[in-house]
């Protein structure tokens, strides 16, 4: 049972990995704001530079 | 005592339990290999590619891991060293790898299989499981670890510090080019897949507001929540299929939604330069997850379906066309096989992305076998579900809907009775009620790969789930799915060539580098998408439906970057000392050289106008010369030329590497790897 839970964490963790969801809270831990509409209009700011430049592959 | 005993019986039923592996591996591939004159079921398939993946992963790449790279868990990597909560950060092994493969899963693995089908299932089967094992899993794996060693730099970054300078330099030309021709194909693909299509096109139109929909409830309602508002756009889009038909079905609506090949050209081509050059984040980030959500989940389906449901596959082993007379393109199984398929066995584009973002994200070295080689093992499997896709299909139907007009006639009774006279009997009246079937017009001539996989996924879930009356929904929802991600890589890919554009012209003039600055945006932009549109218009006017000519140009390229890739990673392996195993790098470089040095020469100069460039610009010079003919001849001279000088280049990285090589092993040459130095982990004691 531990174990399927362990898999279901690992699982979501990495979804919101690429969804960028932990990117998110990473953004919101290290800048000290509360999730907001604004917040989330400067992470993106923040965020959309580095992302565009990544390579998806054919 | 007792422990040891323990030991041995563990050891023993290690042996027991991987002899089994590969007795059965072994007698799935002979199966797979020998079998012929009946169908055979997509479980043979299945159960060879799984041994093969489980032995390479256990046995090669263990290899590798300790004989040659020596993977030291003690040692911290750039994600621990240089952890900035952006770029570099410790991240769970599970969560990178699943990062990494949805970075490397694009359209490729499906593409490439399905237009190789045409030689029959076998040499596409066989080439997914050697090249991937032996080279693409070794490739992706060497290459992150490389990275990872030298504090997550790229491959370019690598070639010029390991090679030297024109490494350096080829390897940025080589991704630029790469870059232009995939997105050229990319395009051509999705304007096959929905032209004379109301019902998809209004689909994928339909994604358009879905995600700006989605973008406002991320802003808005609900900031953040990535994968929740991805559920509902999934949704939307599901809704957006099934309200498809009922356009498709309404005369006014449809006419609304149905565009000739260069018209959809011409609206893509607009839509990756506002995708490009406008801040349209509100549109493309949620598109770009509701693509990720969409793509990981049909995969996911996909593979499911394929084992429950274990269908036959009626296309034979080998077929007539292995002569290198094929429909689909032109030339023989080697070497054309080889590039048709690039990402499902390697793909020298993986080596960006095992350099790009994942060394930045691996906590510890030793993690790198599992990421590196195992991702690509999960790409190479997307590449078998692929060819069972495209096999399933009776194979008159699989030439019917791939063939080009230039080859079988635009008239339906004409293609049926060409398609028929290659031994695969098909009547215009059984493509109509295929075509019928699926909610389109007609399935002639749906050059690209995209339409016939899809009709493969349908046939597969339809069979089982919802039966006839549900084959045009998963027809129509394959066909979305890939119309859907290739337009986000499309769209992706655009912006990552304009920012290395950009990049390599700020050394030029400074402002040009910048990228807020709106007239290098503009200009970069219309450049990038000038370059790859020129190749999406020449593709939508070739008579002989444009891929025989640009996807292997495009499997060229590619492979040509995996060769570059290879060449680093030999330099370095020798670099280490450990020259007696360069072989593991050494051999699929040497193979990746045939094949791409042998099918850029048939490109360039076979005398066959099918195949080769220049013969047929000479062909069209002496024929009678309507209006297009001049364009037709040029585009055939410059794609010989573009193939000419992606060989050069990596000639020149070849010469290179080979003269660092013989310095290295004639100890002319100093032995020195340009790695980071060793900092021993802070987080060795945790993770125990």
């Amino acid at each position: 049972m531990r174990r399927i839970i362990s898999s279901w964490r690992t699982l979501i963790a990495a979804l919101r990995e690429i969804f960028d969801e932990a990117a998110y809270a990473r953004f919101l831990g290290r800048t000290g704001i509360a999730s907001s509409s604004a917040a989330y209009a400067e992470f993106r700011r923040e965020f959309e530079e580095a992302k565009v430049r990544r390579p998806k592959c054919c | 005592m007792l422990h040891g005993m323990n030991a041995g019986m563990n050891k023993t039923l290690a042996v027991l339990l991987w002899g089994t592996v590969a007795v059965v591996g072994a007698a799935a591939v002979g199966t797979v290999a020998v079998h012929r004159g009946e169908p055979i079921n997509a479980l043979w398939l299945v159960v060879a590619a799984t041994c093969c993946y489980a032995l390479g992963y256990r046995f090669y790449s263990k290899f590798i891991a300790v004989k040659i790279l020596a993977l030291d868990g003690l040692r911290a990597t750039p994600a621990e060293r240089l952890e900035n909560g952006r770029d570099f950060l410790v991240t769970n092994k599970w969560v990178v790898f699943g990062h990494h493969f949805a970075a490397i899963a694009g359209p490729g693995p499906l593409v490439g299989p399905v237009l190789a089908a045409q030689f029959g299932y076998l040499p596409g089967t066989m080439w997914v499981l050697a090249g991937a094992v032996l080279a693409g899993c070794v490739q992706d794996f060497v290459i992150l670890f490389f990275s990872v060693r030298r504090d997550g730099k790229s491959l370019s970054e690598m070639a010029k510090d390991e090679i030297g300078r024109v490494g350096g330099f080829v390897a940025y030309a080589a991704v630029i080019s790469i870059l232009i021709i995939l997105l050229g194909v990319c395009a051509l693909i999705v304007v096959n897949a929905l032209k004379s299509s109301p019902w998809g096109t209004f689909t994928i139109a339909m994604t358009m507001p879905i995600a700006l929909l989605m973008g406002v409830y991320l802003r808005r309602i609900r900031p953040g929540k990535v994968l929740e508002v991805s559920a509902l756009g999934f949704l939307l889009v599901l809704a957006a299929i099934w309200g498809g038909q009922y356009v498709s079905q309404n005369p006014a609506l449809a006419g609304l939604f149905t565009f000739t090949a260069p018209t959809l050209a011409i609206l893509i081509i607009v839509y990756g330069f506002a995708a490009s050059a406008l801040p349209v984040w509100l549109l493309l980030a949620p598109r770009d997850y509701l693509s990720t959500f969409v793509k990981l989940g049909t995969i996911a389906l996909l593979g499911v379906g394929i084992v429950a449901l274990h269908p036959t596959l009626h296309m034979p082993a080998l077929t007539r066309f292995v002569d290198g007379n094929g429909p689909v393109f032109a030339g023989t199984i080697f070497p054309f096989a080889f590039i048709t398929i690039a990402c499902g066995a390697i793909s020298g584009f993986h080596a960006l992305i095992s350099s790009g973002t994942t060394p930045k994200l691996i906590a510890r070295e030793t993690e790198t076998r599992m990421v590196g080689y195992g991702a690509m093992m999960c790409e190479s499997a997307v590449a078998v579900m692929a060819i069972i896709a495209a096999c399933v299909m009776q194979p008159e139907i699989y030439f019917a809907i791939n063939s080009p007009a230039g080859i079988v006639g635009q008239a339906p009774a004409a293609a049926a009775a060409m398609i028929s006279s290659w031994g695969f009997p098909v009547t215009a009246a059984d493509m109509q009620a295929l075509a019928h079937a699926v909610g389109e017009q007609t399935l002639f001539n749906r050059t690209g790969g995209a339409p016939a996989f899809a009709v493969g996924m349908a046939s597969i879930f339809s069979h089982s789930l919802g039966g006839e009356t549900l084959m045009a929904l998963w027809y129509h929802f394959a066909l979305m799915f890939e119309a859907l991600f290739i337009l986000t890589v499309l769209d992706a890919g655009t912006r990552v060539a304009r920012f290395m554009v950009q990049d390599a012209l700020g050394h030029v003039y400074k402002p040009l580098g910048r990228t807020s600055w709106y007239p290098s945006i503009l200009a970069t932009s219309a450049l990038i998408v000038a370059a790859w549109g020129y190749f999406l218009w020449q593709g939508v006017k070739d008579p002989l439906g444009g891929i025989n000519s640009l996807w292997p140009l495009f499997g060229i390229s590619n492979q040509l970057l995996a060769t570059v890739a290879l060449c680093v990673a030999t330099t370095i392996i020798i670099k280490m000392h450990r020259a007696k195993y360069a072989a593991v790098t050494l051999v699929p470089l040497a193979w990746l050289v045939a094949v791409t040095f042998t099918a850029s020469w048939h490109k360039i100069f076979d005398a066959n106008p099918r195949v080769g460039f220049l013969a047929q610009a000479q062909a069209l010079a002496a024929g009678p010369a309507p209006s297009p003919t001049g364009r037709l001849i040029f585009n055939n001279r410059l794609d010989a030329a573009v193939t000419g000088i992606l060989v050069l280049m990596v000639t020149l990285v070849l010469a290179e590497s080979l003269r660092q090589w013989w310095g290295v092993v004639s100890g002319a040459r100093e032995a020195r790897v340009k790695e980071s130095p060793f900092v021993k982990t802070r987080l060795a004691e945790e993770r125990g």
